[in-house]
C-alpha cells in the first residue's frame, strides 16, 4: 500500500494547494477584473497581502478567549487536510484510507464550526450575526454536498475519493444523466460556501448582507492572514472537488511517476478554467438578499436529492 | 475483571441490590448533607464502576440464565443475561459512575426535596434500570419499567414548589403510563395463547404474521413513548429541564436507551423474524422525529430544553438505524443488517456519554449563575474554563464532527444507506435517498444548534453582570466531567475497537458481525477497504500536525506580538453585551425557513415605544393538533361518566346490585 509514488504525489498535492491557493483567488480576481473591465492588482497580490498581514501586530479585543486565538491555526489545519485527500495529481494516495467523502465533508463541517464559534467569541453584534449566517449557508450546503458525493459514490459503489475517481476517469466513457443534477447542485454549493455572488460578496465590508466578512471582522494580523490562507484554500479544494468528481481526466492512475508529472500541468489548466468559470459567474449575477439564499440553497439540496433518485431510478 | 467464581448475572444482580441498599441507607438521615454527598453517591459511583466492568466481560460470555427466588407464588422472576444486555448495561454503569460523581458536588442543602430522600429515588432509579435489562419475564420487566418511570417522577419533580414542574411530572408520568400499559399489551401478544410470560416462553413460540405485526407495532408505540418519539415526545422537553441536571443526564443517556433496548429485544429477539415493513414504519417515525427535534432545537431559549429536543432528534436517528436494519433483515442481507445494527449501537453508546456530558455542563453552568435561559448567559468561558473546555468536547462530538464520536455513529449509518440499493423493492430503492438526505439535513442542523449552544452560553460577552464572578465547577463535578469527555474520545478516536466489543450482540441479533471485516484496529472498513474506510486516529494525528506546523512556522518566521484593546465592530464605540445575537436571534433563520412547523405568535413594538417590549411564543404544534383534542374529549368523556357519581350510597348499592345481575345472567 505505502508506494513511493503515492507518497510523493500526497506530498507535492498538500505543498501545492497550501503554495497555490492564494494563486487561485489571485487568478480569479483577475479574470473578475478583465471581465468587469477593471484594472487588476496582479496575480500576485494575495501573497503581498498575506505577508503584510503576517507582519503586522495582532490587535486582540479583551473580551477575546483562548479560543478565538486557536481557531484560525485549527482551520488552516483542516482545511489543508482537506486539500490533501482531494485527489488531484494520482488516485493511489495514503492518506486515502483515513478519510473517505464523507469525512471530507465531516472536515469542512468541522472549520466551519470553529469559524462560527470564534465569530461569536469577542461578542460583537456583527459577529455573531456573521456567525448566524454562516450556520444557516452551512446547515443548507453541507447536506446538498454530502448527496452530491454520494451520487458519486453509488455510480462507483465506494464513498473513498480514490475509487470515485479512478471509476470516473478511467473506465469507458459513460454519461450519467445524474451527474448533471449533481453538477448543478455541486455549483451552487461551491457558491455558497466559498462565499461568492449570488449569495455573499467577498469583497465588500459593512454591508448588512455580508456573512463571511461579517464574522471575521475582529481579526488581524497573523490571525486574519491565516483566515484568509484558509479562505483560499477552501476555494482550492472546492474547486478540486469538484473537478475530481465531474472533469476527473487527466488524473493519474495508482503511481507511475511519467503520470503524476503530467497530472501536474493538466491540474494547473483545469484550475484556470474553473476560476475563469467563477469570475464569469459571479459578474453575470448579482448579489440576492440574505433571505433568498436559504431558497437558493434549497434549490441546490433539491438538485443534489434528485441527482441520487435519478442514479437509483434510471442507472442500476 | 471479577471473581471467576461469580457468574457476572449474579454479580449484576448483586451490584443492583447494592443500589436499593445504598438508596435505603439515605433514609437514615435524609436531610444530611454530608452523608448524601460523601458516601452515598461516591458508593453509588464505585457500584456503577463494578457494574460496567461486569458488563464489559459479559458481553463476550454466553448468555446467563436464572431463575430468582422472588415475586408471586407461582410466578418467580426470571433473570438472563446476554451479550444485548451487557451492552446495555454497560451504558448504564459507565455513564452512572460518571454522574454520579458529578452528584456528590451536586446536590446541595434546601434545593427541594432533602438530599438523602434524593439518594433514594436516585438509586432506585439506577437499580430498575438495571432490572429492565436483566428482565427475563414480562412480570420482572414491567416490575422493573414501573419502578424506573415512579422514581424517575419522584426525581423530576424534586422542585416540587413550582407549579410548572408538578405539571412537567404529571404530563411525563401520563405519557410513561401510556407507554407501559401498549407494552404491557406487547407481552399479552407474544405469549400467543399460551399463558406463559417468560420471554423463554415467548421464544418459543413463532406468532403468526398478524399477531407479530400487532406485537411490533405496540412495542413500537410502548417504547416510542419512552424514546420520545412523535407524536408522544411532548413530556421530553418538559421534563428534562425540571429535573435536577444529573437526573436529566442519566434520563437522557441511559433512560431513553432502556427503550432502545426494549424494541431490539422484542423485534429481534423475542419476535425473531422482522418483516421488512416494519423497517419502513420504524425508519419513517425515526426521521420525522429526528428532524423534528433538530429543528426545534434550534429555536429554544432555554438551555436544557435546547438539549431535550437534541435528544429526540438524536433518539430518533437511532430508530431510524433500528428500522434499517430491520429492512435488511427482513430481505436476508444480514451482513448490511449487522451494519446498521453496528450504527445503532455505536450511536446509543456515544449518545450517552456525549449528552450527559452536556447535561452536567448545564448543571455545572445552572449552579455557578442560577440560570437557565440562554438569553441571560454568555461569555463563560472566561469565568468557567474547566466547564468551557470539556463542554466543547461534547459540542464538537454531539454537532457529528471528525474526529470525535458523533462522527463514527453517523458515517457508519450513512454507510448503511449507501449500501442500500440493491433491496428487492423498487419503490424501496426510491426512499433510500430521500431518508439519507433527511439524515445529512438533520445532522447539519445538529451542527446549528450545537453552535447556538456553546456560543451563547460560553462565548461572547456575559449578558448580565453577575456572570463575571461565576464560580468554575468543584473538584467532584470536575472529575464527572471530565470522564464523560474522556470517554467521547476515546469512542471517537479507536471506532474498531469498539465495533468489536458490538460485534457479539450483532451476531447474536442478526447472525452477522461486521468487526472480521475491519482492518485492525487503526482503519474502520466495515464492509471492504475498497469501498469506504476511516481511521480517525490518523485523522486526528494529521489535523495535530499540520495545525501545530501552521503555528509554528508562523511564529518562527514573524513574531507573536499581541496588544490588548476593545472590539473593533466595525469603528462602533459603544458596544455593549444586548448587542450581541440573543438565542431567538440565532434561531430565526431556522424558525423562518422551517415556519410551518411552529406556531408562532408575536407581537412586535412600534418605533415609538418609550419602553419597547418584544414579546414571541414559539410552539409545537402538536399540541393544538393532537394533545389538547384529546384532552378535551377525555374531559368530555369524564364528564358523561360523572353522571354515574351520585354521592349517595344506595345508589352505588343499587349498582353493584344490578351489576351482578347481569353477571349472573351472563355467567349462568
Amino acid at each position: 500500500m505505502m508506494n513511493l509514488p503515492g507518497i510523493a504525489a500526497q506530498f507535492t498535492e498538500l505543498v501545492l494547494a497550501v503554495l497555490l491557493a492564494p494563486l487561485l483567488t489571485g487568478w480569479v480576481n483577475q479574470c473578475r477584473a478583465w471581465l468587469q473591465n477593471k484594472s487588476a492588482p496582479g496575480l500576485l497580490q494575495p501573497y503581498r497581502n498575506l505577508n503584510k498581514l503576517f507582519q503586522k501586530e495582532v490587535v486582540l479585543a479583551r473580551s477575546a478567549s483562548p479560543l478565538f486565538r486557536i481557531a484560525p491555526y485549527l482551520i488552516f489545519g483542516s482545511l489543508a487536510l482537506a486539500a490533501a485527500i482531494v485527489p488531484t495529481l494520482d488516485t493511489d494516495l495514503p492518506l486515502n484510507a483515513a478519510a473517505d467523502a464523507i469525512a471530507l465533508v465531516g472536515l469542512l463541517a468541522l472549520a466551519r464550526f470553529f469559524i462560527a464559534l470564534a465569530g461569536m467569541d469577542v461578542g460583537t453584534a456583527f459577529g455573531s450575526l456573521g456567525a448566524r449566517r454562516e450556520m444557516m449557508v452551512g446547515f443548507l450546503a453541507e447536506p446538498a454536498l454530502l448527496m452530491v458525493l454520494f451520487t458519486a459514490s453509488l455510480i462507483s459503489g465506494s464513498t473513498s475519493l480514490s475509487t470515485i475517481v479512478e471509476t470516473l476517469a478511467h473506465k469507458e466513457f459513460v454519461i450519467y444523466p445524474s451527474m448533471a443534477f449533481a453538477g448543478v447542485a455541486f455549483t451552487m454549493v461551491s457558491l455558497a460556501e466559498n462565499a461568492r455572488i449570488p449569495v455573499d460578496n467577498p469583497a465588500t465590508h459593512l454591508e448588512l448582507t455580508m456573512i463571511h466578512e461579517a464574522m471575521v471582522l475582529e481579526y488581524s494580523g497573523r490571525h486574519l492572514a491565516m483566515i484568509e490562507w484558509a479562505a483560499s484554500l477552501k476555494l482550492f479544494v472546492y474547486s478540486c472537488m469538484g473537478l475530481a468528481v465531474f472533469f476527473p481526466f487527466g488524473v493519474a492512475q495508482g503511481g507511475d511517476w511519467f503520470g503524476i508529472v503530467l497530472a501536474l500541468p493538466v491540474m494547473l489548466v483545469k484550475l484556470a478554467l474553473g476560476g475563469a468559470a467563477l469570475a464569469l459567474i459571479e459578474t453575470l449575477n448579482a448579489k440576492m438578499r440574505i433571505f433568498r439564499a436559504p431558497e437558493f440553497l434549497g434549490t441546490a439540496f433539491v438538485f443534489a436529492v434528485l441527482a441520487m433518485l435519478v442514479h437509483v431510478l434510471l442507472e442500476t | 475483571m471479577y471473581l471467576p467464581h461469580i457468574s457476572s448475572l449474579n454479580a449484576t444482580l448483586a451490584l443492583a441490590c447494592a443500589w436499593l441498599a445504598i438508596g435505603l441507607c439515605g433514609l437514615l438521615a435524609p436531610g444530611n448533607i454530608r452523608l448524601a454527598s460523601r458516601v452515598l453517591f461516591p458508593a453509588g459511583a464505585l457500584v456503577g464502576l463494578a457494574l460496567a466492568l461486569v458488563a464489559l466481560s459479559a458481553i463476550f460470555d454466553q448468555p446467563q440464565a436464572r431463575v430468582l427466588p422472588l415475586g408471586l407464588p407461582d410466578l418467580p422472576f426470571h433473570a438472563r443475561l446476554d451479550s444485548l444486555s451487557a451492552v446495555f448495561l454497560l451504558i448504564l454503569g459507565a455513564v452512572s459512575a460518571a454522574v454520579s460523581v458529578f452528584a456528590s458536588g451536586y446536590f446541595r442543602k434546601g434545593e427541594g426535596t432533602p438530599p438523602g430522600l434524593q439518594g433514594l429515588y436516585y438509586h432506585i432509579f439506577l437499580a430498575s434500570m438495571a432490572i429492565v435489562l436483566i428482565a427475563d419475564d414480562a412480570y420482572f420487566f414491567m416490575v422493573g419499567w414501573e419502578s424506573m418511570a415512579l422514581s424517575s417522577y419522584f426525581l423530576v419533580t424534586s422542585d416540587h414548589r413550582l407549579a410548572e414542574i408538578r405539571r412537567a411530572g404529571y404530563l411525563y408520568l401520563l405519557l410513561a403510563h401510556l407507554g407501559a400499559i401498549a407494552i404491557l399489551l406487547c407481552f399479552g401478544a407474544l405469549q400467543g395463547g399460551s399463558g406463559d410470560y417468560s420471554f423463554a416462553g415467548m421464544r418459543e413460540i413463532a406468532p403468526s404474521s398478524g399477531w407479530a405485526t400487532v406485537a411490533f407495532l405496540l412495542a413500537l408505540v410502548g417504547f416510542g413513548a419512552k424514546a420520545g418519539l412523535l407524536p408522544l415526545h411532548a413530556w421530553l422537553p418538559e421534563a428534562h429541564p425540571a429535573a435536577p441536571s444529573p437526573v436529566s443526564a442519566l434520563m437522557s443517556a441511559v433512560m431513553l436507551k432502556t427503550a432502545v433496548y426494549g424494541m431490539l429485544r422484542v423485534t429481534f429477539d423475542l419476535i425473531g423474524f422482522p418483516l421488512w415493513w416494519w423497517g419502513v414504519v420504524a425508519l419513517a417515525a425515526g426521521l420525522i422525529s429526528a428532524l423534528f427535534g433538530a429543528i426545534y432545537a434550534a429555536v429554544q431559549t432555554d438551555m436544557k430544553r435546547l438539549l431535550a429536543y437534541s435528544s429526540i432528534e438524536n433518539l430518533g436517528l437511532i430508530v431510524a438505524g433500528f428500522g434499517l436494519t430491520i429492512l435488511f433483515r427482513g430481505f436476508g442481507m444480514n451482513t448490511l443488517a449487522a451494519l446498521a445494527l453496528t450504527a445503532t449501537l455505536y450511536h446509543c453508546l456515544n449518545h450517552a456519554f456525549f449528552k450527559s456530558l452536556l447535561f452536567l455542563a448545564t448543571g455545572s453552568v445552572l449552579h455557578a449563575t442560577r440560570e437557565r435561559s440562554l438569553g441571560r448567559l454568555g461569555g463563560l468561558i472566561h469565568s468557567m474554563p474547566f466547564v468551557a473546555w470539556t463542554a466543547l468536547v461534547g459540542t464538537v462530538a454531539i454537532a457529528g464532527l471528525p474526529p470525535l464520536n458523533g462522527f463514527v455513529s453517523e458515517w457508519l449509518l450513512l454507510q448503511a444507506f449507501l449500501f442500500s440499493p440493491g433491496l428487492p423493492h423498487s419503490y424501496l430503492n426510491m426512499l433510500v435517498p430521500i431518508a439519507a438526505a433527511s439524515i445529512a439535513l438533520t445532522a447539519a442542523l445538529s451542527g446549528y444548534v450545537m453552535v447556538k449552544f456553546y456560543g451563547v452560553v460560553f462565548l461572547g460577552q456575559p449578558r448580565e453582570a453577575k456572570l463575571v464572578d461565576a464560580h468554575d465547577a468543584g473538584a467532584w463535578e470536575r472529575v464527572g466531567l471530565l470522564l464523560l469527555a474522556a470517554a467521547c474520545i476515546v469512542l471517537g478516536l479507536v471506532p474498531a475497537l469498539v465495533i468489536g466489543m458490538l460485534d457479539p450482540t450483532t451476531r447474536a441479533l442478526t447472525g452477522h458481525g461486521v468487526a472480521s471485516l475491519a482492518q485492525g484496529w487503526l482503519f474502520l472498513a466495515p464492509i471492504e477497504p475498497q469501498r469506504a474506510s476511516y481511521s480517525p486516529l490518523l485523522f486526528f494525528v494529521l489535523t495535530a500536525v499540520l495545525v501545530g506546523l501552521a503555528w509554528f512556522s508562523v511564529r518562527t518566521f514573524y513574531h507573536g506580538r499581541v496588544r490588548r484593546t476593545g472590539p473593533w465592530d466595525c469603528g462602533f464605540p459603544r458596544l455593549d453585551s444586548r448587542m450581541q445575537d440573543t438565542a431567538e436571534g440565532f434561531g430565526q433563520p431556522v424558525r423562518q425557513i422551517f415556519e410551518p412547523f411552529f406556531r408562532v405568535e408575536q407581537s412586535a413594538p412600534t418605533p415609538y415605544d418609550a419602553q419597547p417590549r418584544y414579546r414571541e411564543v414559539v410552539e409545537d404544534r402538536l399540541w393544538s393538533w393532537l394533545y389538547l383534542p384529546v384532552a378535551r374529549a377525555v374531559d368530555r368523556v369524564t364528564s358523561l361518566i360523572t353522571v354515574l357519581q351520585r354521592g349517595r350510597i344506595a345508589v352505588y348499592l343499587m349498582y353493584s346490585f344490578a351489576t351482578l345481575l347481569v353477571l349472573l345472567f351472563l355467567v349462568r
